[in-house]
């Protein structure tokens, strides 16, 4: 059916609705339906990771699913990080350690290694190195960015 | 770079998607985690009728243990697999061979039916399915038949499943205790598709050696190296027979140069990595 389907699911806590075709993208979905606009859009591959989410508690490519497979779905952007207008302490290493420079790949960043030390939270400098490989940052500030995680991990655990 | 139009059908029973794509006479391409299919669709390189979304068929996914085998639906998440105990446990080389697969925000969404149906020629599991002397379930009109690796794979990116059926289980016997196991890959980037990998379990009974050995990316197909775990079989485990096993592993795989590596590299990469993962497989036997 090519007709526009509704979708509804839950983004950082609060009950969405829109509706859209079926092939339109859950982070087209997410940036232009529900407005917003921090999840960035890279490759559309699935290679960047710029715009990695969490669907259902898990890291996943929003470039790679469809907006009517997230319906019924919770999901976490990274306008979803901040409590009562403080930083997440993710997000907090981010800027004490220099880890972003131009900013796109952020939003991935943070999402993947937030999941990250939920599986391993305690990693050591290795398994971020792996983990975060699935997120690409072309400022190369990878060296900044696995410092803030390193330094996030015992704060989150 | 956004998908074509398609009709999009997400039924809830595997008869129901067998019989939608029957209906559309293989036109329409199921879609299962996505990983593989949804790039293809963004830059327009599938152009299907429909997609028969199939993660809305709660009886596709999980993993259970019985008689000796560990069943897996054809819609289990390839991070369920990696996470799972019963894997673990009954199969560590699929544990391993996981964790090659991808990122885990891939294997979030990206199933281990859907790899294999997709049949990359580098891609991890279809190469351990043949290790393991795996089979699969697939579901059509006229109902089910069992295939192994060897029965599946055709050529790259291409199986022997006819448009109308549906890969639904993977079966895989479990792997015996004691046994020792590795997976070994040379990729480029963590995370990309292997150029070559070596999936390796051997074992001892008897005093008498065993190994179960499969490559893939060397090939249009992945490839159980028989030969090669002859060698382990009649001369053991020593030194000079695993690296006589190693440059058989080379002997045994027909390679195609691409824009990723020559034929030549792929065949070093199989004598290199089967030793290495031969090695590390039998440094596990208990």
């Amino acid at each position: 059916m090519t007709e526009p389907v509704t979708v509804r699911l839950t983004v950082n806590g609060v009950a969405r609705e829109g509706r859209c075709a079926p092939r339109k993208l859950l982070v087209d979905f997410v940036r232009e339906d529900l407005a917003l606009t921090g999840t960035h859009v890279g490759c559309e591959h699935g290679i960047c990771g710029a715009c990695t989410i969490l669907v259902n508690g898990e890291a996943a490519r929003s470039c790679l699913m469809l907006a009517v497979q997230a319906d019924g779905a919770e999901l976490t952007t990274v306008e979803g990080l901040m409590t009562d207008g403080a930083l997440h302490p993710l997000q907090e290493a981010f800027r004490e350690h220099h880890g972003l420079q131009c900013g796109f790949c952020t939003p991935g960043m943070l999402l993947t290694a937030l999941d990250l030390l939920r599986v391993q939270p305690e990693p050591s400098e290795d398994d971020i190195r792996a983990g975060l490989s699935a997120v690409l940052c072309r400022c190369t500030g990878y060296h900044g960015i696995i410092k803030a995680v390193q330094a996030a991990a015992p704060r989150l655990r | 770079m956004k998908p074509p139009r398609f009709d999009y059908h997400a039924p809830r029973t595997v008869d129901e998607a067998v019989a939608l794509l029957a209906r559309y006479g293989g036109d329409a391409k199921p879609l299962a985690g996505g990983q593989s299919l949804v790039p293809l669709l963004n830059f327009r390189l599938a152009r299907p009728a429909a997609l028969i979304d199939l993660n809305r068929i709660p009886a596709l996914a999980g993993i259970r243990e019985t008689d000796g085998h560990v069943y897996f639906g054809a819609m289990t998440r390839q991070r369920a697999v990696e996470f799972s105990p019963i894997v673990a446990r009954k199969l560590p080389l699929l544990t391993e061979a996981t964790r090659w697969v991808g990122h885990l925000p891939i294997r979030s969404r990206g199933t281990i039916g859907g790899s294999i149906a997709h049949a990359d020629p580098s891609a991890e599991y279809p190469a351990v399915l043949a290790a393991l002397d795996g089979t699969v379930v697939a579901r059509g009109p006229k109902g089910e038949r069992e295939l192994s690796a060897g029965a599946l794979f055709e050529t790259y990116l291409t199986t022997t499943l006819e448009p109308d059926e549906l890969l639904t289980e993977i079966r895989l016997p479990v792997m015996r205790d004691g046994a020792g196991w590795a997976f070994e890959e040379f990729a480029r980037r963590h995370g990309d598709f292997a150029i070559v990998g070596v999936a390796a379990a051997a074992w001892r009974e008897d005093g008498r050696w065993s190994a179960r050995l499969a490559i893939a990316g060397a090939g249009p197909v992945p490839v159980r190296l028989h030969g090669a775990e002859e060698i382990i079989a009649r001369d053991g485990v020593g030194a000079a027979a695993v690296e006589t096993a190693a440059a058989r592993a080379a002997d045994l795989v027909r390679p195609d140069s691409d824009l990723h590596a020559s034929a030549d590299y792929r065949r070093n990469l199989a004598r290199v990595l089967t030793g290495r993962a031969l090695r590390n497989a039998i440094a596990r036997v208990k």
